[in-house]
């Protein structure tokens, strides 16, 4: 796979524990950049544990520990020396149930920017308008800027957390299956974004849902109790899987 | 349709209704009493009613004369009271619910809150007349107003933790996912959320203050002229109801009807305030 892209993400001999539970189990893996990487699995597998070791979110919490080595563009994020928030910069997040903050829309897409830029009231505009547009949200929302954000629809609500995520301009994009609490139609709003996305951030989606990661992912990895199972390009993945336990899995013989 | 008529049905309907009469007629008793007081309060208190009650000062017995010298103490105090018992509580409330979650000093906190919460507001007074009006040698509305804080501060600290508490860990993530730093998460995000809730805290503790009356016996006493030094005695409503209305004297205990009505009514409108909030705080 690296041939095509660079690496934007290395996971190297990844150990993750809540307290002693050991959950991730010797994780290695390359992302490649600008590329949606899916990761797959039954509940529990250690998908999302993941997913929160990218942007440390982690270790907000006292117990939770990860060892080994995560290389973003071949800096090591896990080092104790990391500035956690400079890394947050680069990595934004969202997350299964929608996170507007109780501002107006505006107010929420600003506030990421204002943490990284002072800007004038006029580029300020702009930039909150590129961001909505980004996660096509600007038509459905550029009459009511200065309205709450919590009285959005669940999909639009979910649409204005990754405009406030692009907004910061990050280089990923961490998605903790987004569509999760989503009906079908605001489900394939988001997977459109993601594909648009596609071209301007380096994506990894967690997702419950196969068909999801089958469409919009360009890499999937499939994981099974704290390990990875299997990591390859979707498609190859889906249609001939290398491994017994991944084609079991996506057949739906469990999970 | 197949009709259940069985016996274990018909038990079932009966305590269904039993339990239900039951419940509607002890909120009928205890509406009954809470009418009489109001209605009582009102009774007294709107024929007494007069021009002097925001002009006068507390009269000398057998002359006229209103409460402005009361009114003006208990708002003193109170507003010392508010100023300095809210920053302590938000701040101890905010750390219990941000920094302290799972920590044991943060349950032991909570617990010794929740009896300062529940201490008797006559203990306090006697706590504040031994500390400050001892060694001051004499009664002082800052006294006042300091053991009135003391009752105000745990209701802030309490409701200030639960409020916060209540905000979804997700929005605090989602805040710290973008690279806030944590104080900036609290305050720009945490506050935003939960300030309605606090706010009625607030409310809730200013209502609750303004009608006790024990703790200033001992620390404000009371005063029979116009002050706003909060260095000597000082007049408040409750220990004028309080003296006025056991007096002997009519006038004194119209008065005393009087200031009750305007705490009563000053209660009333904070209570519906914190309503109000609670009612903004779903913006949908």
């Amino acid at each position: 796979m690296s041939e095509l892209h660079n690496t934007k993400i290395a996971v190297r001999h990844l150990d993750f524990y809540y307290g002693s539970n050991k959950s991730l189990k010797d994780i290695n893996l390359e992302m490649p950049e600008k590329q949606v990487t899916a990761f797959i699995g039954p509940s529990g597998c250690g998908k999302s544990t993941l997913l929160r070791v990218f942007n440390r979110m982690y270790s907000l919490y006292p117990g939770q520990r990860a060892t080994g080595e995560v290389l973003l563009d071949g800096e090591n994020i896990l080092s104790p020396s990391m500035d956690v928030n400079m890394l947050r910069a680069k990595i934004g997040m969202v997350f299964q149930k929608p996170t507007p903050f109780p501002m107006s829309i505006y107010d929420n897409i600003a506030f990421g920017i204002k943490l990284y830029e002072k800007l004038r009231k006029v580029e300020m505009d702009e930039r909150v308008e590129e961001a909505l547009r980004q996660a096509a949200l600007w038509d459905e929302v550029k009459d009511k800027l200065k309205t709450s954000g919590l009285g959005l629809s669940g999909g639009q609500q979910q649409r204005l957390c990754i405009a406030r995520a692009v907004a910061v301009k990050p280089e990923v994009i961490l998605l903790d299956e987004p569509t999760s609490a989503l009906d079908p139609i605001a489900t394939l709003k988001i997977e459109e974004l993601v594909s648009e996305l596609r071209n301007q951030f380096t994506i990894l989606i967690v997702t419950h849902n196969m068909q999801q990661a089958a469409r919009v992912s360009d890499y999937t990895a499939f994981m099974y109790i704290g390990e990875m199972v299997e990591f390859g390009q979707t498609n190859q993945l889906f249609t001939n899987p290398a491994k017994k336990q991944t084609e079991d899995y996506i057949t739906g013989r469990y999970g | 349709m197949k009709l259940i008529n069985n016996a274990r049905y018909r038990r079932r309907r009966f305590w269904n209704v039993f339990n239900l009469s039951m419940s509607i007629v002890a909120t009928l008793i205890g509406l009954f009493w809470l009418i009489w007081i109001l209605w009582t309060t009102v009774r007294n208190g709107a024929a007494a009613i007069n021009i002097h009650l925001f002009t006068g000062d507390t009269p000398a017995p057998g002359s006229m004369g209103g409460l402005r010298n009361a009114f003006v103490g208990s708002l003193l105090m109170i507003g010392v009271a508010v100023l300095v018992g809210t920053p302590v509580g938000i701040l101890a409330g905010t750390w219990l619910a941000e920094f302290a979650q799972g920590k044991r000093l943060g349950s032991i906190i909570r617990f010794f809150n929740d009896i300062l919460l529940s201490a008797p507001s006559i203990v306090i007074g006697l706590f504040i007349y031994a500390i400050m009006v001892v060694p001051m040698g004499h009664f002082s509305g800052l006294a006042g107003a300091f053991s009135l804080a003391i009752l105000l501060l745990p209701v802030v600290l309490r409701t200030t933790d639960e409020m916060l508490t209540m905000v979804p860990g997700t929005m605090r993530e989602a805040a710290l996912a973008l690279g806030a730093p944590h104080w900036k998460m609290i305050v720009q995000i945490s506050y935003r959320a939960a300030r309605s809730g606090i706010l009625t805290g607030i409310l809730l503790a200013i209502a609750r203050i303004s009608g006790e009356t024990a703790p200033l016996l001992f620390t404000a006493l009371n005063n029979q002229f116009f002050s706003m030094n909060l260095n000597e005695p000082i007049a408040n409503i409750p220990v004028v109801i309080f003296q006025f209305a056991m007096s002997p004297y009519h006038e004194w205990q119209d008065l005393a009807w009087m200031g009750a009505l305007m705490a009563t009514f000053a209660v009333l409108v904070l209570s519906l305030g914190s309503r109000f909030l609670i009612k903004d705080r779903s913006p949908r």
